[in-house]
């Protein structure tokens, strides 16, 4: 071969590798500047008194999230204590049941129910909650707690899926009954994958905002009771930057913050969690 | 006279309409080694596996006819009784990988949540690693996952587990068909040492390995036992001619 069509191949090699890496920076970017925009914009705000007060009328100085930090954090925790036991069984019977009726459907269900949109979600628990019992954080949790639930089956079942069965047989062959071994061994050997599925609803669900619209609604008060209305940070955002106040409008890019740093705490509890609980096989 | 622990008559099993043991029936004598032959797809895994109902557990599987454990019929007693009576080792070697050696000695226990005093469960763990010539080998780290140890050890360290709940018959499906040679002769060592406490029941796809370790060979085809007899017979004077073909070869 010629060397110059050696060369001319070399040539193009590179600008291949070198398109690859732009477009792979490329994916960087939108996530680069939402963290500037918001780091930037919501830093400043953070201090004590942004944490631990409520929001002021407009006019006043000051004021903070914490109704909407308190409310989040109890719609989001009582969402995921319905949704994890619940999305944690069905994924064992999924992975234990391949075949069947029952777990055909229930698996297109999950997927189904993956690609609910939130906004309807939200308003079928507004449907079913709300108009019989009024407006309440738990009414919240529970439209959450549906959205959540895809998420920590599929994943609970496709980690389950891949332990092989011999660890089960193992179990079986030692006399033990179906429950010690889905708790004592296929749970525990699973629960690097499991924790993160489940992590990473938690943090899919911290930012939503639909369901919330029609069912925790929002306290401008800071308020403990789960069956009340309660406010939370996507809400909070959503009506504060869209309101013409400055003072408001800083809150919402605090708030921004304070929820971007939920989120990505949360995946990075998640790698964590993936590597110490690992368990390897 | 040796008397009979495990006795099938007319046993069959099958995955949904594909039946692929065909009524066997079996005497399998106590503290012996009874190896079970046969080419691939024969039905001993299978067989071996109805013995202490793991067969059951895959969908669609079926048995039918009689196995019993010193005459009383497996399929009668709650399965969990029938595992512990019968223990089994794998093809693969399964230790729990979220365990210590400490406690996959012991899991047969701790899992079941039967609970056993400290220095009892010490004396446990300590006499089924010695039986399967692990102790030395491991009793200094016995708080180590089980899965640092090397295929062969992990193998002995899942005879040790089976051994830990004393069953009487051990069940061996392929065990050393994972392994290395050297492992292999170590773990074919122990069979010696096991059949005096235990009556062990050893597939193999290894004639070799048959002829070497076993009492009694059964030999399997297409899902029927085909002849079953004195190891030394069956190898140098089989009565069948699909025994004799398989010995020596013709067919595998």
């Amino acid at each position: 071969m010629e060397i110059r069509s050696v060369k001319y191949r070399i040539g193009k090699n590179y600008g291949f590798k070198a398109l690859v890496m732009i477009f792979a920076f490329a994916c960087v970017i939108p996530l680069l500047f939402i963290l500037f925009f918001i780091v930037s914009k919501g830093i400043t705000q953070i201090n004590w008194h942004f944490l631990t007060k409520v929001p002021k009328p407009v006019g006043e100085p000051g004021g903070g999230i914490a109704n909407a930090l308190v409310g989040s954090i109890l719609i989001v925790v009582i969402a995921a204590v319905i949704a994890i036991p619940i999305g944690i069984l069905g994924g064992i019977y999924l992975s234990e049941n391949r075949k069947g009726r029952l777990p055909y459907w229930s698996r297109i269900c999950t997927d189904v129910l993956q690609g609910v949109p939130s906004i309807v979600i939200g308003i079928v628990a507004y449907f079913w909650i709300v108009k019989p019992f009024g407006f309440s954080a738990l009414s919240g949790s529970i439209a959450l707690a549906i959205m959540m639930l895809p998420i920590v089956v599929r994943s609970t079942e496709e980690t389950l899926k891949l332990l092989p069965s011999s660890l089960q047989e193992a179990g079986f062959a030692l006399g033990m009954p179906f429950h010690r071994v889905i708790f004592k061994i296929i749970i525990p050997v699973g629960t690097s994958g499991i924790l993160s599925g489940v992590m990473l609803a938690v943090a899919r669900i911290s930012g939503e905002t639909a369901p919330l619209l029609f069912t925790a609604l929002g306290n401008n008060y800071l308020s403990w009771n789960i069956f009340g209305t309660m406010h939370s940070l996507p809400k909070l955002i959503y009506d504060y930057s869209t309101s013409a106040y400055d003072e408001w409008k800083n809150l919402a890019w605090g708030a921004s913050f304070v929820l971007l740093l939920w989120v990505l705490l949360l995946n990075l509890l998640t790698k964590l969690i993936t590597r110490k609980w690992k368990v390897q096989l | 006279m040796e008397s009979t622990i495990i006795k099938s008559r007319n046993f069959n099993a099958s995955f949904g309409t594909n039946h692929v043991v065909k009524n066997v029936n079996i005497d399998i004598p106590r503290n012996k080694v009874i190896a079970v032959m046969g080419p691939s797809g024969c039905g001993k895994t299978t067989y071996l596996r109805c013995i202490n109902r793991l067969h059951e557990l895959i969908p669609g599987a079926t048995s039918s006819g009689e196995m019993t454990i010193n005459d009383e019929n497996i399929y009668q007693m709650h399965p969990i009784f029938v595992r512990l009576k019968i223990g089994m080792v794998f093809q693969r070697p399964n230790p729990f990988p979220n365990l210590s050696i400490y406690d996959n000695v012991i899991a047969g226990y701790k899992l079941n949540g039967i609970k056993v005093p400290k220095a009892e469960r010490d004396r446990i763990v300590e006499f089924s690693l010695t039986r399967v010539a692990l102790w030395n080998e491991v009793k200094d780290s016995l708080n180590k996952k089980g899965s640092f140890l090397s295929g062969g050890q992990q193998q002995r360290l899942c005879i040790a587990r089976a051994v830990a709940m004393e069953p009487e018959v051990l069940l061996f499906d392929e065990p050393t068909s994972a392994l290395d040679p050297i492992s292999t002769s170590t773990v074919e060592e122990l069979f010696h040492e096991l059949k005096t406490n235990y009556t062990l029941i050893i597939v193999t796809h290894n004639m070799q390995q048959a002829a070497r370790v076993s009492d009694k060979t059964a030999f399997f085809y297409l899902g029927e036992l085909v002849e079953y007899d004195e190891t030394k017979i069956m190898f140098t004077n089989p009565k069948d001619s699909r025994t004799q073909n398989y010995i020596t070869g013709r067919f595998s």
